[in-house]
């Protein structure tokens, strides 16, 4: 859904409604947008937003891609312009590592519940 | 004049709320079975009043009566019937109305039926649903009241979001209500159990109903809510774990762990505590789901009527019921006596390794949803999305998987290992099976992973039904094979979808043909169309494969109440798949955007989810049967 | 300890309530700002916009001039509301330097013309590209870059007359 006014004049860039030739490296583009963040979208991926900002920056990753850039130096470059808000897989950083431990510790934790539930075996 | 009665009728329902908590505490705190006896019938007509003011408010909406607030702000006379109907809680005043209707429905049919609890424990449920209820109603009197006139009246209305217009409106709101207040209703019976130390089989056997009841509609509610935004949205995606796809996951997971937890403690009298927790728990997840919906403190795609300020009413009313079960909780659980504990190699030992995965999903999906709020404390803007989820989750749910294939199969109280492993052969087979040749046209580790379970757990679902008498099995084993069955296919589907959709973006000129998966699609041309409230460029497309030839007609639609342009897609199904289409913008020199995608057996996602709700249907009647059998017994010896 | 544990849960949902009640009442930024401030400018070089303008070169912000760097469009709304106080700034002597986002000539020349032209020079930006690299995620945004080419400030969304003092401030700042 877009608002039917303020849209730009001109067409979209080449990429961003196009594939690259190579199934391959359109397949590992693919991969790389439905992790990048729409930034002017309602939490929406690059790979699924009407947004011309989305459709820019998918020109960009497949322009990238074909020159034969690997994906994780192009999602560098755009974390190193918009943060790590830009990707949907949060960096490990002092911030985010409880987050990405959290499985481990839930797991951990809830073994623990658990085992007070099962008879101690004496035989 | 309607509006007036409806405002009327939903004080009156206040009122009678609030009697309703009263009497339950006099009855239980003076031990006063006469003024007790009169909760039963207040309960009802509480709940008839509620249903009258939504009926009223959707009368409103049929009229489109432009001199009340909400029709104005969310309606427009030019609109369809069915949208005008579902309009009504198309927006926050009326869905919140539609909420406590439910809620006061559910309460009047658990004043009605329940007649196997202490009459004791089931008046504390009774107080504890006429608190919940109490709130809600403050809620829409005092800061949310839909009937509020507007004057001068309005000469139309301001329409409703596009997105919103859709047959989905009409079913998917309505049914993860239900899913969410038969939640209360099992959050209810946990707080009346504490209250009265009544924690056993009975109170389980009570509950069970309204757990069933809940898991029912959630899963339908999810399942139809991703369809919807599957067709709508128009990327082919049909899951974005997206904060308000989450908050309604979130719900589902802690009533499924709960709906096995509450089994447990129905057959074995284990997990007495463990089941509280979980009824709490699933409630608030249920509130927390609103909350995040409704105050728009996460953004979402799905995000409609945000409001930060009634954000904060509903969380003062999650801080009130919440912190107070949980602070009766630990008052009063030390003094519960504790259950049965088990054998690790048994029934109820792999439903409490199912409960223990459930509740970690739970734990990813709640810990991943909230952590960008805990990043912005810290001035950080942080996402957290797909890959996450995928990743943390993903695995988990693996096991789970293969935790569920197993799990049926074992013998309550204690089974033998060597046993176990003789009955499981075969599922493993069939893993087996499937995982070598799908090494063949290799499809990613997680979705490998996800056939090759989903292969096994559905052989191993069925296999409760071997070598059994098929007219004496209970009813409610086939529901839990069927719900497991739906599982699998399901899976399935998801992991299909992720590993052979094809996809194929051109910009096309008329008669040039384009080719995804199977099929050749070719444009035939555009045409302008007009439609109720809208119009719409449409394109023809003419799909070939083999010998069939079927037309598509994906839409560009534009709306004028509000402004807003939409992109209808065009989806033909076919037995091994889906064919989805949609129209994107002209390029200027005369060539159309088209997004085509061919998603193999993608429609076994859904058809799943259906399968799963079917499952818990039966379920529900099997364990409903059998109840009143036993009533029936005891009434008669 | 037994008891201890009893009150986890409430201690857990506390929490909870404390994450959750923070997100209501300190709402999260909805505007994403740029990772590139107290970076130097990254490279590139635009095609002029329009004829008689020169196109725009990250070069030219090496010159040891502060110079603000707006980001805009004749197809943007609020770049009609700002166009006075760049105005404004011009004639306080703030050199200004621009790049247009998806836009064509006709298009521009007739924006500069209703509603005044503050620049200096206009870059083309066709397809957001240099946007992207500036870390810009929507219009109108503006950078003010030091002599050094030095990214020092970004004003997200219209300058308001409120924000020209502190513009100017920083513009003084980065000498």
């Amino acid at each position: 859904m877009s608002p039917a006014f303020a849209q730009p004049v001109t067409p979209p860039a080449r990429y961003a409604n196009v594939q690259l030739a190579d199934p391959a490296k359109e397949a590992s583009a693919r991969a790389l947008m439905e992790t990048l963040r729409c930034l002017v979208c309602q939490g929406q991926s690059i790979a699924d937003s009407d947004a011309d900002m989305a459709a820019d920056m998918r020109a960009l990753v497949r322009e990238r891609i074909e020159r034969g850039e690997k994906p994780a130096s192009i999602r560098d470059w755009l974390i190193a312009r918009y943060g790590d808000y830009v990707t949907y897989d949060p960096p490990l950083s002092g911030l985010t590592w409880p987050l990405w431990l959290a499985p481990i510790l839930l797991l951990g934790v809830g073994g623990w519940i658990a085992r007070s539930s099962f008879r101690r075996r004496t035989r | 004049m309607i509006a007036e009665a409806g405002l009327a009728a939903l004080w009156f329902a206040g009122a009678l709320a609030a009697l309703q908590l009263v009497m339950a505490a006099i009855g239980i705190a003076r031990d006063r079975d006469d003024v007790a006896a009169a909760v039963r019938p207040v309960a009802i007509v509480q709940g008839l009043l509620a249903l009258l003011a939504m009926a009223l408010l959707i009368e409103l909406f049929l009229e489109s009566d432009m001199s009340v607030k909400l029709v104005v702000e969310n309606s427009h006379s030019a609109k369809p019937w069915l949208y005008k109907f579902a309009g009504a809680w198309g927006n926050h005043e009326g869905s919140m109305l539609l909420w406590v209707t439910i809620l006061g429905l559910a309460g009047g049919a658990v004043a009605i039926f329940e007649r196997s609890l202490p009459e004791r424990t089931l008046t504390a449920t009774l107080g504890a649903q006429a608190t919940i209820a109490l709130g809600f109603y403050a809620f829409l009197l005092f800061s949310s009241n839909p009937f509020a006139r507007l004057n001068p009246a309005a000469a139309d209305g301001l329409g409703l979001n596009p997105l919103l217009q859709d047959p989905g409106l009409a079913f998917h709101p309505p049914t993860l209500y239900t899913g969410y207040v038969g939640l209360s209703v099992a959050f209810s019976f946990a707080v009346g159990a504490l209250v009265t130390r009544d924690v056993g089989p009975a109170f389980a056997k009570a509950m069970r109903p309204w757990v069933l009841i809940a898991w029912i509609f959630l899963t339908l509610g999810i399942t139809a809510g991703s369809y919807w935004a599957y067709y709508e949205l128009g990327w082919g995606g049909w899951w974005f774990w997206d904060p308000v796809e989450n908050a309604s996951l979130m719900p589902w997971l802690a009533a499924t762990a709960l709906l096995h937890s509450v089994t447990v403690l129905a057959t074995r009298d284990g997990l007495r505590a463990w089941t509280i927790m979980l009824a709490v728990v699933a409630f608030s997840m249920s509130m927390i789901g609103t909350f995040l919906v409704r105050s728009g403190i996460l953004t979402s795609v799905h995000a409609f009527a945000v409001d930060p300020e009634r954000g904060a009413f509903i969380l003062a009313l999650l801080a009130i019921y919440i912190g107070g079960a949980l602070a009766l909780f630990a008052a009063r659980i030390g003094t519960v006596r504790a259950g049965t504990t088990f054998d690790p190699v048994s029934r109820e030992g792999a439903l409490v390794a199912n409960n223990l995965l459930l509740s970690v999903i739970l734990g990813i999906v709640l810990i991943g949803t909230l952590y960008p709020i805990v990043a912005a404390s810290f001035g950080v803007q942080l996402s957290v999305g797909p890959p996450f989820f995928n990743k943390a989750a993903g695995p988990i749910a693996l096991l789970l998987v293969a935790v569920m294939a197993v799990g049926p199969l074992l013998r309550w109280r204690r089974d033998d290992a060597k046993a176990v492993l003789g009955r499981v052969m075969v599922p493993i087979g069939a893993t087996l099976v499937a995982a070598i040749a799908l090494l063949f046209v290799w499809p990613g580790v997680l979705p490998w992973a996800g056939l090759s379970l989903a292969a096994g757990l559905a052989v191993a679902s069925v296999a409760p039904l071997w070598k059994r008498n098929l007219k004496r099995t209970p009813l409610f084993t086939y529901g839990m094979v069927i719900a497991h069955l739906g599982i699998a296919v399901s899976l399935a589907g998801m992991a299909s979808d992720s590993a052979f959709t094809q996809e194929t973006l051109v910009a096309v000129r008329t008669g040039e043909p384009a080719r995804v998966g199977p099929y050749t699609v070719t444009l035939d041309g555009i045409a302008p169309v007009i439609g109720e409230n809208w119009s719409a460029l449409e394109a023809r497309l003419t799909a070939t494969r083999g010998s069939s030839e079927r037309i598509l007609r994906p839409q560009l639609r534009f709306f004028a109440n509000p402004p807003t342009s939409t992109n209808e897609s065009a989806i033909l199904t076919v037995l091994d798949g889906q064919l989805y289409t949609v129209l994107g913008q002209p390029d200027g020199q005369g060539r159309w955007q088209l997004r085509l995608w061919w998603k193999p057996f993608v429609t076994l996602i859904w058809f799943g989810g259906v399968l799963i709700a079917l499952g818990g249907m039966l379920s529900l009647l099997g364990r409903v049967r059998r109840e009143r059998r036993a009533t029936m017994r005891t009434q008669w010896a | 300890m037994k008891r201890f544990v009893l009150w986890a849960p409430l201690a857990i949902f506390a929490l909870l309530f404390a994450v959750v009640a923070s997100g209501l009442f300190r709402p999260a930024e909805k505007v994403v700002r740029s990772a590139m401030i107290g970076k130097p400018l990254p490279d590139f070089a635009l095609p002029a916009m329009v004829p008689g303008k020169p196109g725009l070169s990250s070069a030219s912000f090496r010159q040891g001039k502060p110079r603000l760097l707006n980001v805009f469009a004749s197809w943007c709304i609020p770049c009609i509301a700002e166009a006075p106080q760049l105005m404004r700034l011009k004639a306080m002597g703030v050199p200004v330097d621009a790049i247009a986002i998806r836009d064509t000539a006709p298009a521009i020349a007739g924006f500069l013309r209703r509603n005044g032209d503050p620049y200096e020079r206009i870059g083309s930006d066709k397809a957001s590209q240099v946007q992207l690299a500036l870390g810009s995620s929507g219009v109108p945004e503006t950078f003010v870059i030091d002599g050094r080419g030095i990214v020092v400030k970004q004003i997200i969304g219209d300058i308001r007359p409120e924000n020209v003092a502190e513009i100017v401030q920083a513009v003084k700042d980065a000498r």
